[in-house]
């Protein structure tokens, strides 16, 4: 049953797997997002008010957050076909724009929290919503931690290149990711508690 | 450089010396403290899965058996009811979550997995390394919380509000133990989808992946969509415990039958979790020792798939009592029917592979066939329990613990000592004694049925689950569960005396004791630490068993004694 072949290096197959690899996580965390998402709409279908009294949402903060987030989607995109090109300066220009608005992002959040006038345990959307939002900001700043990480990395010459940026990719994933999640946050937190 | 290889390989195969291009690995053995750092070997991980999972089962056993030696009379007289209900929470949970599934999933599957799809490694060996080494601490936590307010008493379902109020120390130990295995779960799973989709030996084709492997594909896609769902759960029991929330506490606008969807929508796909690795087993096994091919290769392949499907589908019926409206009842019952489908399309695929083989009655068929035995009766039980109208009447009676434990110790527990009789020449080159097997099997089997047969009888006549203190009534049956339950606390002796001593002092068992015909077969008993000097070429399927010249060579030691 055992014929020569040659030991092959595993090299290149593990750069191609470790986002294969990621993927499995992220369908594993949207799971997780998922059972929130659940406990949300639960709540949600079992109250006649919703949100009740006190605990409404604004709009404006929470939109302009939204158009940042989703747009730096497309920038750390921009930073992904550049680092394709093997442009590496151009790949962190556009890595460290996405991590200016991620962290515009959590600033935004935390001042939305600091003038919403409810906390965790005012009542059950206020604690939906704590939680919802506080596991999401926990995601961006992994996010934040992923993109800095990269960005220090490609500090040596030689690191990244065209052929060798699964690291980059896998941040790029990941922060798509974020922001998918975002987007159906925003959507059951923000936008179905106006209609 | 050039090795000689003595290998099995078909005949008009005569390969014995091979050219090896950039191997400059010298095959050597892992030394005894390899096993207690932090290795990333997948066979010296599979090892300490077992190994830890193996003292947990103890752990839990004993707790088993005093809860037994508790019941035998009516009154509260062995144990305080609360540490009752203690031993009955950690029994569940460690049983579960420390024994079957780290040591099906993990032991087994990190063993086995890439040994058997012809990979040197895991996909992300690091990563296997980080999901076992959160399973002790979680353990060492649960153990832990006995020593906070006197363990975790709310089940192992830790269903709120009773798990708000009582031992809020001990219960938040018990969330944190979970959480973490869970994420070793995740972590172990997607290292299993990656591996098996995409470390197969170039030459293996996808109808020569051997059975265990679908399983434990199915078994990891399985873990990955449901574990976090459980997390989630938990994560917002833990913010009732300790932050104020009150998305269980029903007094302020919670919920406490959402926690129990949360919770079964992971744990109903825990019990396959625990079952499909033990087919997969099953699948290797049989065809083996009956030498014969396995018969439905690919129907037994999908319906691992069939079943990781439909068991995300059947998670009510847990809750068929806790109010659900009368359509959910009539769709999670019939879903959980349909279940039966493919199990038994597994059922009869094994018969069918028995049928007119040359059985070998070795330790591992032994089991293997009892297994058969003890999970049709388990699982005919679960088609009754998953009928709602029947459901309502045994709900919570030990009706219930009758059913869940002969398909889990019946099927589960089986299936572990099956694999661990079948695979532990491999692991450790050495055969185990064939006696203190025989000895073992017949102590486990009598003792499996005389504690968990009667259990439905006492459901049926009306006795409540989890309590320390029952009515006189029940006497005698629980007397007849009790010495059942002494018997099977006497059956671990010998397999464990077996375990230590065929690992000290065992017969030298060679490259392939069982003459069977999966990849993992190929290589040295224990296998070299990149697992093949060269990686082998798949010329036949995984059971060619008797099929167009794909015998392997006679093994170099007489096989056990049929």
């Amino acid at each position: 049953m055992a014929i020569a072949t040659t030991s092959p290096s595993h090299h290149e197959e593990h750069q191609d797997l470790r986002v294969k690899g990621l993927l499995a996580f992220l369908i594993s965390e949207s799971l997780m997002f998922g059972g929130f998402f659940a406990t949300y709409l639960f709540f949600k279908g079992s109250n006649e008010v919703w949100p009740p009294e006190g605990t409404e949402v604004e709009l404006l903060l929470p939109t302009i957050n939204t158009i940042i987030l989703v747009s730096s989607s497309f920038v750390i995109h921009f930073g992904d076909t550049a680092i394709k090109r093997n442009d590496v300066r151009g790949m962190r220009k556009w890595y460290i724009i996405t991590a200016i608005m991620g962290a515009i992002f959590l600033l935004g959040q935390a001042y939305e929290y600091m003038t919403l006038g409810y906390g965790l345990t005012t009542n059950i959307f206020s604690n939906c919503f704590y939680l919802m939002t506080g596991f999401h900001g926990l995601h961006v700043f992994v996010g934040l931690l992923l993109i800095l990480g990269v960005l220090w990395r490609s500090r040596r010459p030689g690191h990244y290149s065209a052929t060798k940026h699964t690291g980059i990719e896998m941040a790029e994933i990941y922060w798509h990711f974020v922001d998918i999640i975002w987007i159906i946050l925003f959507t059951l937190l923000y936008v179905l508690t106006k209609f | 450089m050039t090795l000689e290889i003595p290998r099995n390989h078909p005949p008009g195969n005569e390969a014995s010396t091979v050219v090896v291009a950039g191997t400059t690995h010298h095959p050597q053995a892992w030394k005894w403290y390899h096993y207690f750092t932090f290795n990333v070997d997948h066979k010296v991980i599979g090892i300490q899965y077992l190994v830890t999972a193996f003292l947990f089962y103890l752990i839990g056993g004993l707790m088993a058996v005093a809860m037994r030696a508790e019941l035998a009379t009516p009154d509260a007289d062995l144990l305080e009811p609360n540490l009752y209900n203690a031993f009955m929470t950690n029994h569940g949970t460690i049983m579960i979550f420390f024994w079957i599934v780290p040591s099906a999933i993990g032991g087994f599957g990190n063993f086995l997995v890439p040994l058997m799809v012809g990979a040197r490694d895991m996909a992300f060996p690091k990563l296997n390394a980080i999901a076992f080494w959160l399973n002790p601490p979680a353990g060492l936590l649960l153990l832990a919380s006995f020593f906070f307010g006197g363990g975790s008493q709310s089940g192992w379902t830790a269903y709120p509000p009773l798990s708000l109020v009582t031992a809020p120390t001990a219960q938040t130990l018990w969330v944190l133990a979970i959480v973490l295995v869970g994420t070793s779960s995740i972590l172990g799973s997607l290292n299993f989808v990656i591996t098996i989709l995409f470390m197969k030996v170039p030459s293996m084709k996808w109808d020569q992946v051997p059975l265990f492997c679908w399983a434990i594909l199915a078994t990891s896609v399985l873990a990955l969509v449901s574990t976090p769902v459980l997390a989630a759960g938990l994560i917002l029991l833990l913010f009732d415990l300790h932050f104020g929330t009150s998305f269980f506490k029903p007094d302020a606008g919670g919920n406490v039958v959402l926690y129990q969807h949360l919770f079964w929508f992971y744990s109903h796909p825990a019990v396959y979790l625990m079952i499909l690795p033990i087919f997969g087993i099953m699948s290797e096994v049989i065809p083996v020792h009956a030498r014969k091919p396995i018969f439905g290769y690919k129907a037994i392949a999908y319906s691992s798939l069939a079943i990781c499907l439909v068991g995300l589908f059947v998670w009510v019926h847990h809750m068929f009592t806790s109010g659900t409206p009368g359509w959910m009842r009539m769709f999670f019952t019939i879903s959980t029917l349909i279940v039966a489908v493919p199990t038994g399309v597994k059922i009869f695929g094994w018969v069918a592979t028995l049928w007119g083989g040359k059985i070998r009655f070795t330790s591992a068929m032994l089991f293997a066939v009892g297994l058969l035995m003890m999970f049709v009766l388990g699982g005919i039980g679960g088609v009754t329990l998953g009928t709602a109208p029947f459901d309502v009447h045994v709900h919570d009676t030990y009706y219930v613990v009758g059913h869940f434990h002969y398909v889990l110790f019946g099927g589960s527990v089986f299936g572990i000592y099956a694999g661990i009789y079948h695979w532990f020449p491999k692991i450790t080159g050495r055969m185990m004694n064939e006696t203190l097997g025989r000895i073992h099997f017949i102590l486990t089997f009598i003792g499996t049925n005389l504690t968990f047969l009667p259990m439905h009888e006492l459901g049926l006549q009306g006795m409540p689950r989890r309590v320390a203190m029952y009515d006189p009534q029940f006497t005698s049956i629980n007397e007849i569960c009790t010495i059942g339950a002494y018997v099977l606390g006497i059956s671990v002796i010998p397999f464990t005396i077996n375990i230590l001593w065929s690992w000290v002092a065992g017969k030298k068992a060679g490259d392939n004791p069982w003459n069977a015909m999966t990849l993992e077969w190929t290589t040295s008993s224990p296998p070299l630490i990149e697992n093949w000097e060269v990686l082998p070429v798949v010329t036949h399927g995984p059971y060619d068993y008797g099929v167009h010249n794909a015998e392997v060579q006679t093994a170099t030691v007489t096989e056990a004694s049929a």
